[in-house]
């Protein structure tokens, strides 16, 4: 019994030249043409209530977004909270990132900040500290403060950019390091750039215009 | 959109925030509002009167549900209103049913469960909806708020479990402000792009004393939706057609549920582009009209699937490029520079890069670019193509009279039994496939089906929410699988009480076909579980609840038994025994290259 449909087989029909690659994006099949990752900080006000913060880290963990840090806290408007969240995605992703977090109801605005946005990330670190003065020697060298000790242990707080804090930790591994907590990335644009506009109006327009910062943030 | 959500309570501009209104309004704006003051509702003095009377306000005509302890305070407060709840035998049948009322009214739909496991049969519903972006509301009750995160009887983490797939979601907590609430989920679910909204209603706060009226629906502040589309895009979007060799217009769901199919149609006859549709797009423009394509994609025709692998430029509206329709992206449209409309940023290049994003409603973008487009594509070369293929890759089945009875002869017969604005509601699997194809729709909104989620058992409660949203001369067919049936015809208990003019058509092949079609054409044929020889006969079935059954099993059958079965006033059931080995083709394989389906299973 014959089954299907009639007309030309596959084999038959013509086939466009044209590919697109995994983005969706069309390219000249000769040429290779993804988009690689870079790192950049997305910055979002949101309400301050109940679920934000969960609202948020589920979007992007069932997104599967690249996610390296997010941090939260309060503003100078008691009803709003900041979250910084640090990427890594191909820019079609940053993008998304952006257009899927202003979605959700509660948050009112979301920016990239630029690459010389300020970044500071705060690391509490423990150390051995059976040679004190050489712990207090490199805390110096990193700007940091004891801010607790005993006689086996000091504990530094040190402050700065994600680099800073990494070779910190790497400096204080000479000693044997006991525990870390770091807070993630926080960050503010410099100067009279608001690092997140407290309105939504520029959202949708936004998504019109494709802006690319294709800059890779070098933090400082 | 706005004239849906701006249905404000008859007294709402006399009402301020914190005082009760029952004086008489010397100042009504609308004899309506004269009326329903010189009655006066009756104040409200608890969180539950405060939900029906959000309700109420919003213009709310039936709700869908199942009683339980939690919900009972909105239950209670429901026997005095006019609302007509209509109880379902399971929630996912309420889910659904509210669904599909919100697809065919295009108001958001309402249904009800309790705390736990009634909150959690409403779970497949919601993320139908979500998947579909069709508006609805969902109230749950929840266990008092003293005894929430204790695991207490029937709790369940109700907004937790439901975040992923609803716009937005609330967790009431002051007997207050939970009017207002449920007033602001209505308003969102329907505003920009529609979805699912729930408020979570804790007994105590259901219960609790208030007399505060709900606020009027209204979005909040932050939530802003972008009507019309930047000129400048739409300037270079318009020049692109004017200069197309080879234009396609693809309608998606959005068309549909932006009231834009009017302007689509006349932007396309007056530039004479070729539209094809998907599926959730099917009846936004008429499929007898010369210019269509019908549907694209995985199970759609061959001269869709051609039109969309060789157009040189794809004007999308309102869809959202799921895999199913676009196949394996790299193949995708591989030629064409896109045009996308949509209202949601956020589909605007996720899956498929927009060489000239729009966003805003799709009426008004529409009517932007039709002001925007001067001279039409000159594309006579490329309709004739289209129309080519058209008579190449036709739509056929044999159906000699000696074999047994072939689906898409069942479908053709039930198009012809019914009038051109029938709605057509379907469950998942071949049979829905089959639907799509042989049907021929021209009307929107009548056709509701499972497309993003693809839930099995979606067809029988969601003609039930469909027959209580149409028009009376509406006629309502279920086009259902007998897989499919099985998981939700619990509902016909519903039908029958509610004497719903619904027929059911079962497609009854004793398989769960799809799978086995899958089976066959990638798994050397084995059938795992996919063998359903113990189907009830579903005649009978439909007897012991109270419907009419048919069975049909020959050709000399169908037209007869089908003409009887839409006549009856009340539900239906035909249990047509088709062929079992039929499969559904063209068919693109998952991933596969759209301009490359199979049209038999040799081609797989
Ligand atoms: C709730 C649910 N479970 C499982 C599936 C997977 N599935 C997709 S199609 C299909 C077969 C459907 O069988 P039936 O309803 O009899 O329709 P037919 O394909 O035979 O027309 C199945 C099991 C699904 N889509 N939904």
């Amino acid at each position: 019994m014959k089954r299907g449909l009639d007309g030309p087989e596959p084999e038959e029909r013509p086939t466009p030249a044209g590919r697109r690659n995994k983005q969706g994006i069309r390219i000249d099949p000769e040429v290779e043409a993804t988009h690689e990752p870079r790192r950049t900080v997305i910055s979002a006000l949101v309400e301050h209530e109940p679920g934000v913060l969960s609202d948020v880290s589920g979007l992007f963990s069932r997104r599967q977004f690249n996610i390296e840090s997010l941090t939260v806290g309060p503003t100078e408007d008691e009803d709003r909270a900041r979250i910084t969240i640090v990427v890594e995605e191909p820019d079609p992703g940053i993008d998304q990132v952006e257009k899927q977090l202003r979605k959700l109801v509660a948050v009112i605005s979301v920016r990239e900040l630029e690459p010389d946005a300020m970044r500071r990330e705060l690391a509490l670190i423990k150390v051995n500290a059976e040679r004190p003065d050489q712990v207090a020697a490199v805390a110096d060298m990193y700007d940091g403060k004891t801010v607790d000790s005993s006689p086996e242990t000091a504990t530094i707080e040190v402050t700065g950019a994600r680099q800073k804090i990494e070779a910190a930790i790497d400096t204080f591994s000479q000693f044997g390091v006991r525990e870390i907590s770091r807070t993630g990335t926080t960050a503010l644009a410099r100067g009279t750039d608001q690092t997140a506009a407290s309105s939504t109006a520029q959202s949708a327009d936004e998504a019109n215009h494709e802006r690319h910062h294709s800059q890779v943030a070098d933090d400082d | 959109m706005s004239e849906r959500a701006a249905k404000v309570p008859p007294a709402e501009e006399e009402q301020d925030d914190d005082q009760i209104t029952d004086s008489a309004a010397p100042d009504a704006a609308t004899e309506d509002a004269a009326e329903t003051e010189s009655e006066g509702p009756e104040p409200v003095t608890s969180g539950a009167e405060s939900v029906v009377r959000a309700l109420e306000n919003a213009g709310v005509e039936y709700a869908f549900g199942v009683q339980g302890g939690a919900i009972m305070p909105v239950y209670d407060a429901l026997y005095d209103s006019d609302i007509r709840h209509v109880t379902m035998a399971h929630e996912q049948g309420a889910a659904h049913a509210a669904d599909a009322y919100g697809i065919v009214s295009g108001e958001p739909g309402v249904c009800l469960a309790t705390s736990g496991p009634g909150a959690t049969n409403l779970v497949t519903g919601i993320a139908d909806a979500d998947m579909d972006s069709d508006p609805m509301v969902a109230l749950t009750g929840q266990v008092p708020t003293e005894f929430v995160g204790n695991d207490a009887f029937q709790e369940t983490d109700t907004t937790g479990v439901t975040t992923p797939i609803t716009k937005d979601n609330t967790f009431a907590s002051d007997s207050d402000t939970v009017g207002s609430d449920v007033s602001e989920a209505f308003a969102l679910a329907g505003e920009g792009r529609p979805g699912p909204t729930l408020v979570d209603l804790p007994k105590d706060i259901t219960k609790g004393e208030t007399d505060r009226e709900p606020d009027a629906p209204k979005v909040p502040d932050t939530y802003e939706v972008q009507e019309r589309a930047d000129p400048e895009i739409v300037d270079a979007a318009a020049e692109r057609i004017e200069n197309a060799a080879r234009p396609v217009l693809m309608l998606g769901g959005g068309v549909i549920k932006g009231e834009a199919s009017e302007a689509c149609r006349e932007f396309a006859i007056e530039h004479e582009i070729p539209v094809i549709t998907t599926m959730p797009g099917l009846g936004s423009f008429p499929e007898d009209h010369e210019l269509s394509l019908e549907m694209a994609g995985m199970h759609g025709t061959g001269y869709a699937n051609m039109a969309i692998t060789h157009c040189d430029t794809l004007i999308g509206i309102g869809t959202r490029f799921d895999d199913r329709l676009t196949g394996g992206i790299e193949t995708f449209a591989p030629d064409a520079e896109v045009i996308h409309v949509d209202i949601d940023p956020a589909e605007i290049s996720k899956n498929i890069h927009a060489d000239y994003p729009l966003v805003g409603d799709a009426e008004t973008v529409v009517e932007q670019l039709s002001e925007a487009v001067d001279t039409s594509p000159e594309a006579k070369k490329w309709r004739a193509q289209c129309q080519q293929w058209k008579s190449d890759y036709s739509m056929a089945y044999d159906a000699p009279e000696d074999e047994p009875v072939q689906p898409e002869f069942v479908v053709e017969a039930l198009d012809e039994a019914t009038s051109d604005r029938a709605i057509v509601t379907t469950g998942v699997g071949q049979h829905q496939m089959w639907a799509c194809q042989y049907w021929t729709y021209t009307e929107p909104r009548t056709w509701v089906s499972s497309h993003g989620l693809g839930a099995m058992g979606y067809g029988l409660p969601s003609a039930i929410g469909a027959r209580l949203a149409a028009d009376d001369d509406q006629e309502v067919i279920c086009v259902d699988g007998d897989g499919s049936f099985l998981m939700t015809l619990q509902g016909l208990s519903v039908a029958v009480r509610e004497n719903l003019d619904i027929t059911v058509a079962v497609l009854n092949n004793e398989y769960i076909g799809m799978v086995r079609q899958w089976q066959d054409a990638f798994f050397d044929g084995r059938h795992s579980a996919s063998d359903y020889d113990w189907m009830p006969e579903f005649d009978k079935l439909a007897e012991a609840f109270g419907a009419r059954g048919f069975r049909i099993d020959d050709y000399d059958e169908v037209a007869d038994t089908i003409e009887e079965a839409v006549a009856y006033d009340g539900p239906s059931v035909i249990d047509v025994h088709i062929d079992p080995d039929a499969n559904v083709y063209p068919m693109v394989p998952s991933g596969g290259d759209n301009g490359q389906f199979a049209l038999a299973e040799d081609q797989l």
